[in-house]
């Protein structure tokens, strides 16, 4: 089996691992690097529970082979420390409930802008599926991150 | 069961010339944001185990007028086709497309060179260009071809380009008219399309179909009849004789006629 050394930055800390060239992001990030916080749902880009930050902008860690984000900064849940102030906002809103989708909704949130419309925050997750919190608290959960009212129509998931 | 990663051979290179050569002397398949390949690599799928990374080939990003045409690189991601002001004001129906295309995870990683290659009849992007006349560049180590899309795709995922070719733009001559794109799944995210639709209107109306046969196709005669204010009644009557959908996991052949029927009705009320 051929192992290739791949360095990049993983929340804020440069690292050097070994793996093949193919190997997918989220299998480096949780055996290799023992980050178990990223999940897997699909493994098929199409639940948004992998996502991680690449360079600033949400992927599916479960379709990009590690080899990509060589030289890369590559942020997970973990880079957060349980201290942001969205991660707060996910537990006071009650925005987990099983938990499997919450570090992927969070990641993906993470690239919102300043002041964003609920419908800005709905194309955000468009691409990360809930299926028992129910989106109506994630996405008060994220306006109240943003400062942003709620309209009424947050209630309907 | 999920193809082992450690039986790929993935060779990755930042140059356009490397990658040429490479593709020239060894039999690889070009990955660029894996949204598809991964996709069949996790379901054991995947039939290739020879790959070219061409992920980091920067100059195969860019987008740029040359002459009067639009040159979209092959490695533009749908999220630098919706930011890009040259794309939304020369070709806002590819903009309306790329905000479909899965949700922002994948709109950041798949590129239209990818879209193309991949060859699916239900590919959100290729009505768009087939609408557009644009036309696929292709180069080899020693030689470069213009292909018109429409002449691209010779079957199901089957098209003329050679295993040492790669895509390296999309050339988008200047349309008139206006652009009109609509795309019908399960849901309005991470959907497939069922019927995917894009049209120009204008004195000689073009309109391409994804997902209603083995390729993307125009349907000339629906667009003559458009030309020649037959009215849209009968534009309909000539669509369902132009376009044999199928059943298949997403979608019947009796809903997609009749979508793409009503599709067609819309396009031509709302760009009237």
């Amino acid at each position: 089996m051929r192992y290739d050394r791949v360095k990049f930055t993983l929340n804020g800390a440069v690292r050097d691992v070994a793996a093949p060239p193919a190997a997918r992001l989220i299998d480096v990030l949780r055996e290799e690097c023992g980050l178990t916080g990223t999940k897997e749902g699909c493994g098929e880009g199409e639940c948004g529970a992998c996502t991680v930050l690449v360079d600033g902008e949400p992927v599916c860690s479960c379709i990009v082979p590690v080899a990509q984000v060589a030289g890369a900064e590559v942020t997970t849940i973990e880079g957060l420390n349980g201290e942001h102030p969205l991660q707060k906002l996910f537990m006071d809103e009650v925005g987990a409930q099983c938990g499997i989708c919450t570090p992927g909704m969070i990641m993906a949130a993470l690239s919102l802008g300043p002041a964003p419309s609920l419908d800005d925050v709905r194309t955000a997750l468009a691409g990360n599926l809930c299926r028992c919190t129910g989106y109506s608290a994630i996405y008060r959960a994220v306006m109240k991150w943003r400062g942003m009212p709620i309209p009424e129509t947050a209630g309907a998931t | 069961m999920r193809t082992a990663v450690s039986e790929l051979d993935l060779r990755s290179t930042a140059s356009l010339d490397d990658a040429l050569r490479i593709l020239r002397d060894e039999r690889r398949t070009p990955l660029a944001g894996a949204t598809d390949l991964y996709v069949g690599l996790n379901f054991g799928t995947l039939p290739q185990r020879a790959f070219l990374d061409i992920w980091a080939v920067d100059e195969l990003r860019g987008v740029a007028e040359r002459g009067d045409a639009l040159v979209l690189g092959a490695l533009a991601t749908y999220t630098s086709l919706i930011r890009s002001p040259l794309v939304q004001r020369r070709l806002p129906m590819l903009v309306e497309a790329a905000r479909q295309v899965g949700g922002v995870q994948i709109q950041n990683r798949g590129t239209i060179g990818g879209n193309i290659a991949n060859g699916s009849p239900a590919g959100d992007s290729l009505p768009v260009f087939a609408a557009a006349d644009a036309v696929i560049v292709l180069r080899s180590a020693d030689s470069e071809r213009r292909i018109p899309i429409t002449e691209y795709y010779t079957g199901y995922r089957a098209t003329v380009m050679r295993p040492d070719e790669l895509i390296v733009a999309i050339e988008v001559p200047p349309v008139e008219g206006r652009q009109w794109f609509r795309k019908v799944g399960t849901r309005a995210a991470q959907a497939i399309s069922k019927i995917v639709v894009a049209g120009v209107r204008s004195a000689k109306p073009s309109v391409a179909y994804g997902s209603v046969a083995p390729t993307v196709v125009r349907v000339p005669r629906t667009e003559e009849a458009l030309a020649a204010g037959a009215g849209i009644d009968a534009a309909v009557s000539v669509l369902e004789t132009e376009i044999k959908p199928i059943d298949d996991i997403r979608s019947t052949a009796e809903y997609r006629l009749r979508v793409a029927t009503n599709l067609l009705r819309r396009f031509w009320a709302e760009t009237a």
